[in-house]
């Protein structure tokens, strides 16, 4: 065999337990080999300082009793995801990840799959020695077909095992790794390609150029139940006949794609300059303040998560204690949206408005889920457009708006949850102050101010329009017990609006 | 500085007041909100976001960065939070450092994206295989959400184990107001155990195997004498205890429905009171036997049982006693309404 230097490597191995200088490993067995090659890279590139070794799960859990660098012990599989979290986090590292076939190939391959898709800064050293060693001898996914194993005690038979994998082929179907090749440590020729196999690997880290990949078929001879010299020839023969010695790509001579240096600011400065919020002051307790809850409800593009925003807006503009909770999820995707606004003179307890004080609903689904938990005392502002099919609770003043005509007419259709804020405001039933209700829309359309212009102009057109129309066939207010047939009503004329 | 934010995005906003430097996810309702400000926020402060493949993967990357001493969060909902069990239980015995944020939802199973508060044994007892604790924070609000981030991140790296913030769907949902943090927190140095790819760390090794069953053993005692010494950083909040008759024990979401139940049952003059644990584990059982001696108990929980049950090992274990233990609870993403806890207190005092 050639001489390998192995500087790399401890001079003795005392975190086996005892100080001696013989590895763990099976006489004739393919891993003191590997790390062997490693170690003398490791050296002569002088990267023993800035590496990191990832320990798999299988006969070379051990790897750190004898390679001279930083260590980690992966879980069964996961090492490219761990070795991810550490190259995405430290620059100019040289990680490397050494598996075995069932770390790597089976309970790992998606784990090595998208580390290589996503090109991460790795040396992946793949050992393919065709069976599990460590655990005893059961099939890999790189077991031959018809060869025996532990669970495979009849040969592997491709039709229910399925056939033997070719992972290097795989991850040459992905475009971002650097470098893949497979090459044997099953006699000293082969041992001496493999030894450039894996300097290039490491190397590519050092030069920082991305993802190498390097399988290494290596002798078992335990697993096979054989001798060195017959498993190397196995190796030679068999295995080299399903996973041929090939280097299917090389790009280490490219340069590299650096990244787009972003403009960064600090973490205070990007809170601290941004968003709706300057100017608004922390809540002020006032146990005279009676809690108020809401519910706003339509399909979404009505506005009606916008509204409870801004409702929420106008209560910290007034130095209340202020919840918003939405619905969220599948709920709307059916295309109903609903949220629920608390106001309050205390800390906010439940943000949910079960049994609401104020009830919005702008279409007739919300209107038939929620009128019934309106408390009686409290209001309820529906879209003219909802018919008026179920009555609200006795004692509820149920308010109909032409909200979204009014809208329409002035040009801004999507703005009917302005009208509905207006109508909020000039019925007084918020307990916010005005100001602060129609100040609500600068918050809530800070990105676009000239909208912000228009909805307050609204406000204040449907605000004058609402008070206008009080009682009038427009705006409907009615106790319960007096609800009007909403046909001869659903089409107003909106005059006083443009 | 006053902000108006959903809880989600409040855990980002600590979790970058923290001073963490990376955020691994796999999106997953309804937590995902915090993977979308993850991926807004972190790139521009120059921190860096990335998607994971898979929950399992997120918290191998997690692990990877913490074993160099990285600050790292990621944050997930249930069937997520059962695949991430492997990693927890890899960083936990590696005596790693990391924040894993859990927006609860319903189970089993798929289940549905409702508030559920089920993940509390998996949070509390550990959750993967081995014997082992992780820190949980059980944030009460949105102010919570980024405050108990931070608090995760120093205590997690305090006492290298991973930090869970055990929130639900409606916590992470609700928008609130908070204050944000004045500085950034600075990450303490971690060279002496940390593998960083230097010359100063060369040396160093994080692994979990232990192949002789006395030096397991070792192990297993060292984790458990650090994990007793966590009691000290436990917390909770009091509401109205002092002259209480019946005390409500609740945590997240199930803490503001009592708080508001609290509230209208003192305006009518029946004196009740809430105990709320911040920290589940260290639990705050000292102040727990405390406010619940000899006094009627009633728990308030999303889920069969799993908060009530511990709050009786926790009063048991000390040899206290309480007057009567009674629970409320609904599951499934039903959301337990303020005028039925009302009721129910009012039938356990009979009033
Ligand atoms: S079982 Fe096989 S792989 Fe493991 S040490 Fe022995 S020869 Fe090497």
């Amino acid at each position: 065999m050639a001489q390998i230097k192995t500087t790399g490597m401890y001079k003795s191995f005392p975190r086996s337990g005892s100080d001696t200088k013989t590895s763990h490993y099976c006489a004739g067995c393919g891993h003191g080999i590997v790390h062997k090659l490693i170690a003398e890279a490791l050296f002569d590139l002088e990267l023993q300082d800035e590496t990191i070794i990832f320990n798999p799960v299988g006969c070379s859990v051990f790897g750190y009793y004898y390679l001279d660098a930083g260590h980690i012990s992966a879980a069964h599989g996961r090492s490219p995801s761990a070795a991810t979290g550490i190259a995405r986090t430290l620059k100019d590292r040289t990680i490397i990840c050494y598996q075995g076939d069932g770390d790597l190939g089976a309970i790992g391959l998606n784990s090595t799959l998208q580390a290589a898709n996503r090109g991460e800064h790795i040396a992946v050293i793949f050992i393919n020695n065709a069976t599990y060693g460590m655990t005893g001898g059961q099939m890999a996914p790189t077991t031959l077909a018809g060869m025996k194993t532990r669970t495979t005690p009849f040969g592997r038979d491709p039709l229910t095992d399925g056939y033997p994998l070719h992972v290097c082929e795989m991850i040459n179907e992905l475009k971002a790794p650097v470098y893949i090749e497979r090459v044997s440590v099953a006699d000293t020729r082969r041992i001496m390609k493999a030894r450039k196999a894996v300097r290039k690997a490491l190397k590519i880290q050092k030069e920082n150029r991305g993802y190498a990949f390097v399988e290494i078929i290596a002798p078992c001879p335990i697993g096979l139940k054989s001798t060195p010299l017959e498993t190397a020839r196995f190796c030679m023969e068999e295995m080299e006949a399903e996973f041929p010695l090939v280097c299917l790509r090389d790009n280490s001579a490219d340069q590299p794609l650096l990244p787009t240096p972003k403009k960064i600011v600090s973490v205070k400065d990007f809170f601290e300059n941004s968003g709706t919020d300057l100017g608004i002051s922390t809540a002020v307790p006032d146990e005279s303040f009676k809690e108020l809850r809401m519910k706003f409800s339509g399909y979404g593009g009505q506005g009606v998560l916008s509204l409870g925003l801004w409702l929420a807006e106008a209560a910290r503009i007034d130095r209340r204690f202020t919840t918003w909770f939405p619905s969220y999820g599948p709920e709307q995707r059916g295309g109903a949206a609903s949220c629920a606004v608390v106001v309050s003179g205390r800390t906010v307890g439940s943000p949910d408005a079960d049994h609401p004080d104020l009830l919005v609903a702008m279409n007739q689904v919300a209107y038939e889920r929620f009128i019934g938990d309106v408390l009686p005392g409290g209001f309820a502002f529906v879209d003219l457009t909802v018919p008026i099919n179920v009555e609200p609770r006795a004692g509820v003043r149920l308010i109909s708006v032409p909200a979204l005509k009014l809208a329409e007419e002035f040009g801004i259709t999507q703005s009917a949850n302005t009208v509905i804020l207006a109508a909020i405001s000039a019925f007084g039933v918020s307990n916010l102050s005005r100001e602060s209700l129609l100040s609500s829309l600068d918050a809530g359309f800070r990105k676009k101010p000239e909208l912000a212009i228009k909805n307050k102009k609204l406000f204040v057109k449907a605000e004058t329009w609402i008070k206008d129309q009080w009682k009038s066939s427009e705006v409907r207010e009615c106790e319960s017990a007096e609800i009007a047939a909403s046909e001869d009503t659903a089409h107003g004329t909106g005059r006083g609006i443009c | 500085m006053i902000k108006f934010l959903k809880g989600n995005d409040a855990i980002v906003l600590g979790a970058l007041y923290a001073g963490s430097d990376v955020y691994f996810g796999y999106p997953i309702t309804p937590a995902s909100e915090i993977a979308h400000a993850a991926a807004e926020w972190y790139p521009q402060v120059g921190k860096t976001f990335l998607q994971a493949q898979c929950e399992t993967a997120a918290i191998s990357m997690l692990y990877g960065a913490a074993c160099t001493g990285k600050p790292a969060i990621t944050a997930t909902s249930g069937p997520g939070m059962s695949l991430m069990q492997e990693g927890l239980s890899y960083m936990a015995a590696a005596e790693l450092p990391g924040v894993i944020v859990n927006i609860m939802r319903s189970g089993p199973g798929l289940g549905n994206i409702f508030p559920e508060q089920s993940d509390y044994n998996q949070a509390v007892k550990g959750g993967g295989h081995g014997n082992y604790k992780c820190l949980v924070l059980a944030p009460g609000g949105v102010q919570e959400m980024c405050d108990l981030t931070i608090k995760a991140f120093e205590l997690s790296f305090k006492y290298r184990t991973p930090a869970i913030i055990l929130a639900d769907g409606l916590l992470g949902q609700m928008m609130e107001s908070i204050t944000i943090p004045d500085e950034v927190c600075t990450i303490p140095d971690t060279s002496d155990w940390a593998v960083q790819g230097t010359a100063e760390t060369r040396g160093n090794l994080i692994t979990s195997i232990y192949m002789n069953a006395e030096v397991q053993e070792k192990r297993n005692l060292e984790l458990k004498a650090k994990y007793k010494t966590m009691k000290k950083d436990s917390l909770c909040e009091c509401y109205c205890c002092d002259d209480a008759d019946l005390i409500l024990a609740a945590y997240g979401i199930s803490s503001r429905i009592a708080r508001s139940a609290v509230d209208l049952l003192r305006a009518e003059g029946i004196k009740v009171g809430l105990f709320r644990p911040i920290t589940l584990s260290p639990f705050p059982v000292e102040k727990l036997c405390e406010v619940t001696l000899d006094r009627k108990v009633l728990v308030v929980e999303h889920s069969d049982s799993q908060f009530c049950d511990d709050i009786r090992i926790h009063i048991s274990k000390e040899g206290k006693r309480y007057q009567e233990l009674s629970i409320i609870f609904h599951m499934g993403g039903v959301i337990i309404t303020v005028d039925e806890l009302i009721q129910k207190v009012k039938s356990e005092l009979g009033c």
